[in-house]
């Protein structure tokens, strides 16, 4: 492989400063994506500069009852967080749900993010992708696309993103704090990431230089009952064919709000914002669900082998919120 | 060998090398590093099909670190073979995506990696073909059908007799690529030495592979050495010579250093075998009560254009059930495709998914419980060869799998259990694979300080096979294991056949005892006195086997699963498998266990997961690694249990052994199925059952 250079940053300022404006540079955090990369020759950096020991272990209370996490917070960590799992248990479920203990141990919560796609024709270098070479092509389309997406994909680029972590974030609102070379700025979520357009090479709003330092989760009471539920095909160590972040808020059989977000169906988290507005003030029933459901998914655009993904979205997301309705 | 029934054959032995694997000492393959060592990073096709044009090497050889760079304009010629695959790099002709077509040799790994990547090449590609289809044009008969059996056989009028039954069942099941991933990907080290070769490598037959190896070089194989003694898991893949080892010792050969060279688990997915996707009918004739009439089983598989594997998809199916008149077919096409070679119970595996659907599906429809359908149909003797069975115990497997499972009082009715909104179903099916025996020799030899040291080139690719042999041995000496030094895995030992066709036991087994006995007389005359050098008997079994009584050997099984199919997302999760198997006497019931359920798992993995999915705009398969080709996670296996039945049989081997390397994967998708039919209604024919079949 090509040699490349490795540097520890011991603040977020000095890594925007080390990485600066070498477009041959990236960051390190865990290494659970970045690396296995770097070995299928997907990217090739000549300079890593480690930031995964920046305030690693911090996760603390906001003012306003909410929380914020260290972007070098650890997977594992966050799922163990009793603050996580009191008051945002899709979060901690969602984080749970992903890869292997020894992985979660390694990834970092910045790089959980900035996963890409696990498409195997980005993977290889061999075939062509846009997204990892722009211009080359969209293979999938017409080949292998079973588990890529159904919402807001483009000719360019069918891609999912494979974070479950990020579902949850993107259901709950999540911010994104920001260090770049310009100063510090919030990113919110849904917002981070980006649909593919005719740029899918670009997965998310950040520039060059950009380094995720922490996310602030915001105080949301009704959290304290939401879920996140993933399908998959092997019982464990596998990636999201469909998944379902939500939380519920019930009073008097009538929904008085609710956050719902799908994984797996699109580029981005997908933030459910269509069903969310057809269920605010709806009973709480499973036909108003699945209603809902079907609003969202009235935008979808699935491709040949992808189609089983509507029936399933719409049963897990009536599933989940009727089984959140039931708790309350 | 009668002098066992008090010995350790039976007893539950601990593994006798797993202080070596468990504190790192066993050496594998990869891990030998001989002096002025160099690495060997392999360049393969990024076409399907086609000639090189030009190679363009500048790049690679301006590299820092690499020694050389070859290809078939500047490779040593090797002997012709009748195996294509092992002629690397002798040809600009393209044969499937992934084909080795240069070597990049180099001071270090990453050199060599690095440099690999720089190549250049220019191909004319063709139009490639690599679509399995049951109507493809150039579908033809092989001459024979993998372990030498006929393509085609026919008993009676099938035709007639389905169009006269009372019952028919006709359906397509078919099954995908898979590929073997044992935990240890495929390496080599190749050393020359003069005119000698030397071969560290990861195999499940070091004389085999020295047999392979050595007319390539145009070598006596007594000049060839394969050495192995430890092989983290092979399940066929390690069973033939595959292009990788020639490779290796092509490039040593060329730069006159040793070479070590790693396959990766992304390349094993091109160049070291896989099981073909099948297309197979099944048709079932029978009375109204589910006694057969008729039987036939055609079968559509895929091999390469350069070599042949045929896998025997329908041969289980001939002396399976008692049917008056039967056919089977095989028929193949040769795509632009790698070569598919043995995966644990090579015809038996996709073709017992089959057979036991179908079994289901008549049950079903002669309403008949699945169990006694199967005792229904069982034969008096082979319907294949007309032999009595040397043992056959499959009416005993199921009862007692029955009666452990819970079995009795089962409701047929599909689609009807709903746990919360788990939908649960029961399934059953029966396993088989036969006895086969080769020869082998092996020596035996007293040691002056009272042991034993005991020889033979067979390999322990973590079966526990060493663990194994050295309880035999120690029997057959009348002494204890602790006494007895078994040393395998090395071509310079006796020659042994390879670690396939579950057939390691009864073979290598045959040969230790006849040496041991040898031994054991010879000692005898000298009045049980060990001279001060030792003393040392062999034996060969060539003609103990060649002369062995007429028998249709096989051993039987029955497995039970109890699946949990999610009612809105279609996730099937197998809740229990239970396997109750008749193979013999067990000579070491803990390891024995481990085959039972590590095929089962495997089974398991086979029904719900496995499946190489072929990339048909580029011609090669797409999932190359452990995250996108799913084989099952703890998680997935859930309860899992293995029992045997207490069999003996006279007609196998010194210890009355049968095979149980494979059978545990046989039937195993079957039951998945059938229980996923009982439990939604829907009938899945093609593996594996993911959602997506099943989601509404």
């Amino acid at each position: 492989m090509r040699p490349f250079s490795y540097q520890r940053a011991s603040s977020a300022r000095s890594a925007v400063a080390a990485l600066g404006a070498d477009a041959d540079a990236v960051y390190l955090g865990g290494g659970t994506n970045l690396v296995d990369l770097m070995r299928l020759g997907v990217v090739s950096p000549g300079t890593l500069v480690d930031v995964s020991r920046i305030a690693a272990g911090a996760v603390e209370e906001t003012s306003g009852g909410g929380l914020r996490i260290g972007a070098g917070v650890r997977n594992g960590d966050l799922a163990a967080h009793p603050l996580v799992r009191r008051r945002y248990p899709m979060l901690a479920e969602a984080v749970l749900s992903g890869a292997s203990g020894q992985i979660r141990n390694m990834a970092t919560v910045g790089g959980n993010l900035l996963q890409r796609t696990r498409c195997s024709y980005f993977q290889d270098v061999t075939k062509p992708c846009n997204k990892r070479s722009p211009g080359s092509g969209c293979p999938a389309i017409t080949g292998d696309h079973r588990n890529l997406a159904i919402l807001g994909h483009s000719e360019s680029c069918v891609a999912t993103h494979p974070s479950d972590m990020a579902v949850a974030l993107a259901a709950l609102g999540a911010a994104v704090h920001v260090e770049g070379p310009q100063g510090a700025r919030i990113v919110p979520m849904p917002g981070l990431h980006r649909l593919p357009g005719d740029r899918p090479d670009r997965d998310t709003v950040l520039e060059p230089g950009d380094l995720i330092t922490a996310v602030e989760v915001p105080p949301l009471p009704f959290a304290v009952r939401s879920r996140y539920r993933k399908v998959r095909d092997r019982a464990s160590f596998s990636f999201a064919v469909v998944s379902v972040a939500a939380a519920l808020e019930v009073s008097g059989g009538v929904v008085r709000d609710c956050r719902i977000a799908l994984g797996a169906v699109a580029h981005v988290p997908w933030r459910a914002e269509a069903a969310e507005a057809a269920l605010r003030g709806a009973p709480a029933t499973p036909a108003e669900f699945a209603r809902a459901a079907d609003v969202e998914l009235a935008q979808a655009r699935p491709l040949p082998l992808n189609a089983f993904k509507l029936p399933l979205a719409r049963n897990v997301l009536v599933r989940v919120l009727t089984e959140l309705a039931e708790a309350a | 060998m009668t002098t066992t029934e008090t010995g350790y054959v039976g007893s539950a032995l601990d593994r006798v090398d797993a202080l070596e694997k468990i504190t790192g000492r066993a050496r594998y393959a990869y891990e030998n590093s001989p002096r002025d060592l160099v690495y060997a990073v392999p360049v393969q096709a990024t076409i399907a099909r086609g000639e090189i044009i030009e190679v363009d090497v500048d790049a690679v050889l301006k590299h820092p670190g690499v020694v050389t760079a070859i290809w078939h304009g500047n490779a040593p010629r090797l002997a012709p073979s009748d195996d294509a695959e092992l002629a690397v790099l002798q040809s600009r002709r393209v044969a499937y995506r992934g084909q080795y077509i240069a070597v990049v040799v180099a001071e270090t790994y990453e050199d060599a990696r690095e440099a690999a990547g720089l190549i250049h090449v220019q191909y004319a590609a063709e139009e490639h073909d690599v679509e399995l289809r049951p109507d493809h044009a150039r579908l033809y008969r092989p001459d024979y059908v993998n372990a030498n059996y006929p393509a085609d056989v026919e008993l009676g009028d099938p035709d007639a007799a389905l169009a006269h039954a009372p019952v028919v069942v006709d359906a397509v099941y078919s099954t995908p690529a898979e590929h073997n991933n044992p935990i240890e990907p495929h390496a080599t080290v190749a050393l020359w030495d003069g005119d000698g070769l030397t071969i560290y490598d990861s195999t499940q037959g070091a004389s085999a592979l020295r047999m392979a190896v050595a007319p390539l070089f145009g070598m006596p194989p007594a000049q060839v050495r394969v050495i192995s003694p430890y092989v983290g898991g092979g399940f066929g893949s390690k069973g033939r010579a595959h292009p990788h080892v020639i490779l290796a010792a092509l490039a040593a050969k060329q730069v006159g250093r040793p070479v070590k060279l790693a396959v990766t688990r992304r390349q094993m997915f091109a160049v070291t075998g896989y099981r073909t996707p099948t297309i197979q009918r099944v048709r079932l004739g029978a009375e109204a009560d589910g006694r057969l009439t008729a039987i036939t089983h055609d079968v559509y598989e895929q091999s390469s254009t350069i070599s042949e594997f045929a896998e025997q998809t329908a041969v289980p199916t001939r002396m399976m059930y008692a049917a008056p008149h039967r056919r089977t077919t095989h028929r193949l096409v040769r795509l632009d495709v790698p070569t598919p070679s043995w995966m644990r119970a090579p015809g038996e595996a996709p073709g017992m998914f089959a057979l036991e659907s179908a079994m289901d599906e008549l049950a079903i429809a002669c309403g008949v419980d699945p169990v006694e359908l199967r005792v229904r149909n069982e034969p008096a003797s082979d319907p294949d060869t007309g032999l009595p069975f040397s043992s056959r115990n499959l009416v005993a497997c199921l009862r007692e799998g029955a009666r452990r499972f819970g079995w009795a009082g089962r409701d047929p009715e599909p689609g009807t259990r709903l746990r919360g909104r788990l939908l649960l179903g029961t399934g059953v099916a029966a396993s088989t694979y036969p006895a086969y025996r080769a020869s082998s020799a092996a020596s035996a030899r007293a040691e002056p300080d009272g042991g034993f040291t005991v020889r033979i080139a067979a390999a322990d690719i973590g079966t526990g096979a060493r663990t194994i042999l050295t309880q035999i041995a120690a029997d057959a000496l009348r002494t204890s294991p602790g006494m007895v030094v078994m040393e395998i895995g090395d071509s310079a030992l006796p020659r042994a056949g390879v670690a396939g066709g579950s057939m390691g036991t009864a073979s290598w087994g045959t040969a230790v005892v006849r040496a041991c006995e040898a031994l054991v007389e010879e000692l005898e005359r000298r009045g049980g006195v060990v001279p001060p050098g030792g003393i040392e008997s062999a034996a060969d079994t060539k003609q103990e086997v060649r002369s062995q009584e007429k028998f249709a050997r096989h051993a039987f099984g029955a497995q039970f699963a109890e699946v949990g199919v999610d009612a809105d997302t279609g996730e099937t999760r197998v809740l229990r498998l239970l396997g109750v198997f008749a193979a013999g006497r067990i000579i070491n019931p803990k390891t024995a266990r481990s085959q039972f359920i590590g095929g089962m798992t495997m089974g398991l993995s086979m029904a719900l997961l496995e499946e190489s999915i072929m990339d048909r705009q580029f011609g090669d398969y797409l999932n190359r690694d452990l995250a996108q080709y799913h084989v099952a996670a703890n998680a997935d296996v859930r309860d899992i249990q293995a029992f045997w039945l207490d069999e003996e049989d006279p007609h196998l081997n010194p210890m009355g052994a049968k095979g149980i390397g494979e059978i545990g994967i046989v039937g195993t998708a079957a039951a998945v199925a059938n229980a996923v039919h009982h439990a939604t209604g829907f009938r899945i024919r093609d593996l594996p059952i993911r959602l997506d079949k099943l989601v509404r």
